[in-house]
């Protein structure tokens, strides 16, 4: 079996100095390529906080975080932007397009901040990309003049622009009405299949967790579940 | 175009009126500076000429004659002395042909005129005033003050027993072109004249006793048959003069005065005005600075949570901290050209409105490329320098945080 995408060893996180808070006691945590899991548990279990140290937005007090089978333990700050440029695709709850800029341009930031300067292929695969969320009409329009669901589209086309290992989505329909929330699920479930990207969406959805391949549930900072029902799944793990 | 040149554009533009207001408060600034430098420039070029329009830049005297001291004080001497200076009379410069050519071949000497300088006095019927003759090589002479440019009536004629006065001292003792002249010189030796043509130089003490006249008569006067009492020089850059002054002394022996040592007082002026003008151009570049600073602190503080999604897809540090020096540059640079443009408007503006009896400006002002040139490098440079806290502060900016929590 090739490489999983994500491994997490033992990662622990706690906050305050004085006070410590933990958030995370221990996680263990492999994902394989092309999977689709949810992640899910209560306000305050740790999900945002495991997320974030996922996504290497955020560092483990202890423990190990192995990305596409890179070690990420003793990177700097440049080496761990670069690595999640290459590797990793966010969608936000909030969608956190940036306003001044129009969603083609939004889509091909996260190329064209890495590299410095734009190019035509950018420009093609950004807009081949907002074609495919279906707002080929849309390309020159300010993020502020498009709708809730729309303006999550273009964060999935951002998210994917750069053809990431793993997508990292934090309650992407969280925001959004249901028939949104439908369509939006159902676009990154596409690039899924047809793909084969690998998605990690954290939701409070169970509508949403249940059409996903493998449900993981954290609660306390610990996994308490973690369930595939998918055919092709693998034995299902029960709480460490 | 490069991705923190877009980003930092599109952030101006899309941040308009605070764009336009740190915009204007630069251009004011910079404004303040350009017109300030420009009117102090040109009045302090405006004085200097004004004070050299009737004087040389530096003088080659023979040195001041000193007493000596022939009995001094050894062991088991006591001496009682009383040392009287000596009084100073009319010496020619010796060998003043020779210091003339060697001034002649100085590079830094653009004129030298030989001139028998001394007191004496002028008459007519009752009248009776104090003058300072001046016996010239006319050539020579107006190399360093061309004084047919200021003959207010005649002509400038010195030949053939002819002189030229002070318009002042013509009206003193009321006399015209044509008119006769007894003279008297601190020698004693009398002479009568013909006034060939008055001159205005506009400096009181030169119009009110400078007679002029040929070198050879002056000779005569002051019985300095082929002699003369003083060299004046016209040199390139007036503000070396004292240095050239030292050199020639150096050189000849001669005692030699700058203009720059004669108006001590006047060069004090003018730098007391150079350094009120650095004062003034420190406060601007400070109020320019902290204006830049402040803004773009907010604008940091706004957009916090874009800085963070722009981390979080995968730009780093250095081009957020780029996006914000790039914006403090432009800001610079930006309110550095509209700036120039409005002080220069301002320079001319003024320099119209006030205006002499004669119709010339009383306050010229002195516009040159080399001040634009300085504006806009310090406006840029200012920019930059006072953007690169908010930029510190953008790039240092922990993603996680930023998208959660703002």
């Amino acid at each position: 079996m090739s490489e999983p995408i994500l491994r997490t060893r033992g990662v622990i996180k706690d906050y305050g100095a004085r006070v410590r808070t933990r958030a995370l006691a221990g996680v263990d945590v492999t994902i394989e390529r092309g999977e689709f899991v949810a992640l899910v548990g209560p306000s305050g279990s740790g999900k945002s906080t495991l997320l974030n140290i996922i996504g290497l937005l955020d560092r483990p007090t202890a423990g190990q975080v192995l990305l596409a089978g890179t070690d990420t333990s003793g990177m700097d700050d440049l080496g761990l932007t670069r690595l999640r440029a290459h590797t990793l695709g966010f969608v936000f709850q909030f969608h956190h397009l940036l306003p001044a800029f129009t969603a083609i341009e939004n889509v091909m930031l996260p190329a064209w901040g890495d590299t410095g300067f734009p190019s035509r292929q950018m420009r093609a695969r950004a807009a081949e990309l907002l074609r495919a969320v279906g707002l080929s009409g849309r390309l020159d329009y300010r993020t502020t003049d498009l709708s809730g669901g729309e303006q999550q589209r273009v964060a999935i086309a951002r998210a994917l622009s750069r053809g990431p290992l793993l997508v990292l989505a934090d309650e992407p329909t969280g925001n959004l009405d249901t028939a949104a929330a439908a369509s939006v699920f159902d676009l990154m479930r596409t690039f899924n299949r047809e793909a084969g990207t690998t998605f990690l969406v954290v939701t409070h959805d169970p509508r949403i967790a249940e059409r996903c391949d493998r449900i993981v549930e954290i609660v306390d900072g610990r996994i308490r579940s973690d369930g595939r029902h998918s055919a092709s799944a693998q034995p299902t793990r029960g709480p460490p | 175009m490069p991705f923190a040149w877009f980003v930092a554009l599109r952030y101006l533009r899309d941040g308009r009126s605070q764009t336009a207001l740190i915009l204007a408060a630069v251009s004011v600034g910079v404004a303040v500076v350009v017109f300030l430098s420009a009117l102090i420039g040109g009045l302090q070029i405006s004085l200097v000429e004004k004070t050299l329009g009737s004087q040389a830049h530096v003088t080659l005297q023979v040195p001041r004659e000193t007493p000596t001291v022939l009995v001094t004080e050894g062991s088991g001497r006591a001496i009682s002395r009383k040392i009287q200076p000596a009084s100073q009379r009319l010496r020619s410069i010796d060998g003043w042909l020779a210091v003339l050519a060697d001034l002649d071949a100085a590079p830094e000497v653009v004129a030298a005129s030989p001139m028998v300088l001394g007191a004496g006095f002028a008459m007519r019927a009752d009248a009776k005033e104090a003058i300072f003759i001046q016996g010239i090589d006319p050539e020579r002479f107006l190399g360093i003050i061309d004084l047919r440019k200021s003959m207010v009536a005649g002509r400038f004629d010195i030949l053939g027993g002819q002189v030229v006065i002070g318009a002042t001292l013509g009206e003193d003792l009321d006399v015209g072109v044509g008119d006769k002249l007894r003279i008297t010189s601190s020698e004693g030796i009398d002479d009568v004249v013909t006034v060939a043509g008055l001159f205005a130089l506009g400096n009181e003490g030169v119009d009110k006793t400078w007679l002029v006249t040929s070198l050879r008569h002056a000779q005569s006067l002051y019985a300095l048959p082929g002699g003369v009492t003083t060299i004046e020089i016209k040199i390139g850059d007036v503000l070396d003069a004292e240095r050239v002054a030292l050199g020639l002394h150096d050189r000849t022996g001669l005692e030699a005065n700058s203009w720059m040592k004669r108006n001590a007082q006047l060069l004090a002026a003018l730098s007391a005005q150079s350094n009120s003008k650095a004062l003034i151009q420190f406060f601007v570049v400070v109020a320019v600075a902290l204006g830049i600073a402040s803004v773009l602190a907010v604008s940091v503080v706004q957009k916090t949570r874009e800085i963070g999604i722009l981390r979080a897809v995968g730009t780093a540090a250095r081009r957020v901290l780029a996006i914000f020096l790039i914006q403090g540059g432009v800001l610079g640079l930006g309110g550095a050209l509209v700036g120039s443009g409005l002080g220069v408007i301002l320079a001319k503006m003024f320099e119209n409105v006030a205006r002499g009896s004669d119709g010339a400006p009383l306050f010229p002002v002195v516009l040159e490329p080399s001040l634009f040139g300085m504006s806009i490098g310090l406006a840029t440079t200012v920019g930059i320098l006072a953007a690169v806290i908010p930029a510190r502060l953008a790039s240092r900016i922990d993603p996680a945080m930023a998208i959660h929590n703002v």
